[in-house]
């Protein structure tokens, strides 16, 4: 024996196909496939064999001539779950293989069942077809069956205009200059931030607007799973942060940390984009950073 | 009916790899190991089981001949089915009267392709082969029809496994990880043959021979939707009309690739908690295809002709899902 294996690859082909020809019964049951129907065909016991056979596999008697359209849905009587399915697999992505029984069938196809994942499969779960484009009189003209409709996805999107006058335009004016502004209530001796016209413990008039630092502490947070296009990515955190000099925290995200390591009483700081790209809008501070100075004990 | 015995058994060292050798190369040895056992040179009557799809050469069985010395003519058949069916066909030739002996072999070399893709071949060409169903995928539908504990399909894995390891003639596989019940059968290149002898012959080639007091088969509709898949109604069929519960079983034999399918198969069979059950590691330990169920057969007739036992039975299985099953009664 050499020591390197002597290997040669060999493929068995038909080329262009096998040609079949498929008898009366057979080609019924693909004929009214071709028009998106499904047929059975009934023995002499009074059965309906889908998909139909020449014979009755009980008695080994012939069939009758009458077809009986039977579904087009039908119940999952077994399934097996492809994780991972081979080329010549009806799907390409994970799907279930099935036993189906059609309305009105007294046996089961066998065909695909494309489901989310393994978890939307079930025993006795119902099935609908999901026909080809083109049928051409083919089992395949069946793409696969899907599960029955059970919920739909609303899509809702409705837009707004909105307009910063007042308070908010005062303090936007603000972010614009990459400053911070709250606003004292001389009453409360409290700085709001962002600035605002009232105070909202007494109801007094707040005239003055305060400069504040766009460092703060973490008061509290949370991680977020879901995506959100403002976030720099999944998981990300949105924290209130109390500005120092500040008596109300403000909600921002903070970034530039795992999230795992983001804790209460850690100091940030306000990560703003290029004094070029600044507009009037909260944009300009893409998120707070940790600062690394020892956190505060909050009180 | 005409008495007959199995004399000789002999099986290749089954291996999980193409060691490169021919199909005539890797029968050669058991031929050859049967003849030295019964001393016969020439067979009455000759017949063998493979597949041609497993090689992708049509009538590669022919090529495999090679192995016989087939000159001058013999009396010879093949099955294109586990050579189990041939050793029946043999049996049958047999009852005729005016042959003596018969030498039965099978053969397969699995790792030459892909398995899975392979046995899609066997279904039908209209319903079930454009869909591309394949091995796993239908054993999936019979393992989720019969609805077996992951744990208990588990059990009958590693049980499995660990006879093989004590078999030489088996692989050595190790426990397979996790508790998934559908563990597909090892790749397996092997062979295996058997002698049959009728009559004086068998007392005079063997001491203890393994008398054949029944053997059947039974075939069920091949499309998997027309058959309830957790049950074996062939298989139950087949084991009573050759006697099975005739008497106790000590050990079975079963030609279940799938751990679900050992479970339909001790219900179909009708075999109680006594019976020790694959003791050879059985298929899930070794599987050359169309040798698989001769390979049954020849464990079961082994331990008889050993004298470790009285009565054994085998199955062997054909088409998907356990569609058609074999069964031999074996008696010392
Ligand atoms: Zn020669």
């Amino acid at each position: 024996m050499p020591s390197d294996p002597l290997v040669a690859q060999h493929v068995l082909e038909f080329p262009g196909g096998y040609t079949r020809t498929t008898g009366p019964v057979v080609g019924r049951f693909l004929s009214e496939l071709r028009a998106r129907r499904l047929v059975g065909v009934r023995t002499a016991e009074g059965r309906v064999l889908v998909p139909p056979l020449e014979y009755d596999p009980a008695t080994g008697e012939p069939v009758t001539g009458e077809y009986v359209e039977v579904g087009p849905a039908g119940t999952v009587t077994a399934w097996t779950w492809v994780a991972e399915p081979l080329a010549a697999h009806p799907l390409d992505g994970p799907f279930a293989w099935a036993l189906i029984e059609l309305d009105g069938a007294d046996t089961a196809l066998v065909h695909a069942v494309a489901a989310e994942n393994v978890k939307a499969m079930e025993t006795g779960m119902r099935v609908w077809p999901v026909w080809r484009d083109r049928p051409t009189g083919h089992i395949t003209d069946i793409e696969h069956f899907a599960p029955e409709v059970t919920k739909i996805v609303s899509p809702v999107r409705a837009e707004y205009r909105l307009q910063a006058g007042g308070s908010l335009r005062v303090f936007l004016e603000g972010v614009a200059r990459g400053v911070l502004l709250g606003g004292r209530c001389e009453r409360c001796a409290k700085v709001y931030v962002p600035y605002r016209a009232s105070c909202p413990e007494c109801g007094g008039i707040i005239a003055d607007t305060r400069e504040l630092p766009d460092t703060g502490t973490i008061t509290t947070f949370a991680i977020n799973n879901l995506p959100d296009p403002r976030a720099p990515e999944v998981p990300f955190v949105s924290a209130y942060i109390l500005l120092d000099g500040a008596d109300i925290p403000m909600i921002a995200l903070v970034a530039d940390v795992p999230a795992h390591e983001v804790r209460q009483g850690m100091r940030v700081k306000a990560v703003w984009v290029p004094e070029s790209e600044r507009t009037a809008s909260m944009a300009n501070i893409r998120w707070f950073a940790p600062t690394g100075e020892p956190d505060v004990e909050l009180s | 009916m005409r008495e007959v015995a199995i004399v000789a058994f002999a099986q290749t060292r089954h291996t999980g790899h193409d060691t490169g050798l021919s199909e005539p190369e890797l029968i050669l040895p058991v031929i050859n190991e049967v003849k030295e056992r019964t001393g016969l040179r020439r067979f009455g009557f000759t017949c063998s089981g493979s597949c041609d799809y497993l090689a992708g050469a049509p009538f590669s069985f022919v090529s495999a001949l090679d192995a016989l010395g087939a000159w001058p003519p013999i009396s010879e058949s093949h099955v294109e089915m586990d050579a189990a069916w041939a050793l029946y066909e043999a049996w049958v030739r047999l009852q005729h009267g005016d042959l003596d002996s018969a030498l039965v072999y099978g053969f397969g070399k699995s790792s030459l392709g892909d398995l899975r893709t392979i046995m899609t071949l066997q279904l039908d060409p209209y319903y079930l082969a454009p869909l591309g169903l394949d091995q796993l995928s239908y054993a999936g539908l019979q393992a989720s029809a019969l609805g077996a504990e992951r744990e208990e399909l588990a059990e009958i894995v590693r049980r499995s496994r660990a006879d093989g390891r004590a078999n030489p003639y088996a692989l050595d596989l190790p426990d397979p990880e996790g508790d998934d019940g559908l563990v597909a059968p090892p790749v397996t290149d092997g062979a295996a043959a058997v002698v049959l002898a009728a009559g004086d012959l068998a007392t005079r080639l063997t001491s203890s021979p393994a008398w054949i007091s029944g053997l059947a088969h039974r075939i069920e509709p091949h499309y998997l939707g027309m058959r309830d898949l957790a049950r074996s109604a062939s298989a139950a069929d087949a084991a009573r009309a050759a006697g099975v519960g005739k008497g106790p079983v000590e050990v079975a034999e079963l030609h279940a690739q799938f751990a679900h399918e050992e479970i339909i198969l001790r219900e179909a069979l009708e075999l109680t908690g006594d019976t020790v059950i694959n003791p050879s590691g059985g298929p899930l330990a070794a599987n050359p295809v169309m040798a698989t169920g001769l390979i049954r057969i020849g464990e079961a007739a082994q331990r008889i002709l050993d004298g470790r036992n009285h009565r054994t039975v085998a199955h062997a299985a054909g088409g998907p899902c356990l569609q058609h099953n074999l069964v031999t009664v074996l008696e010392g």
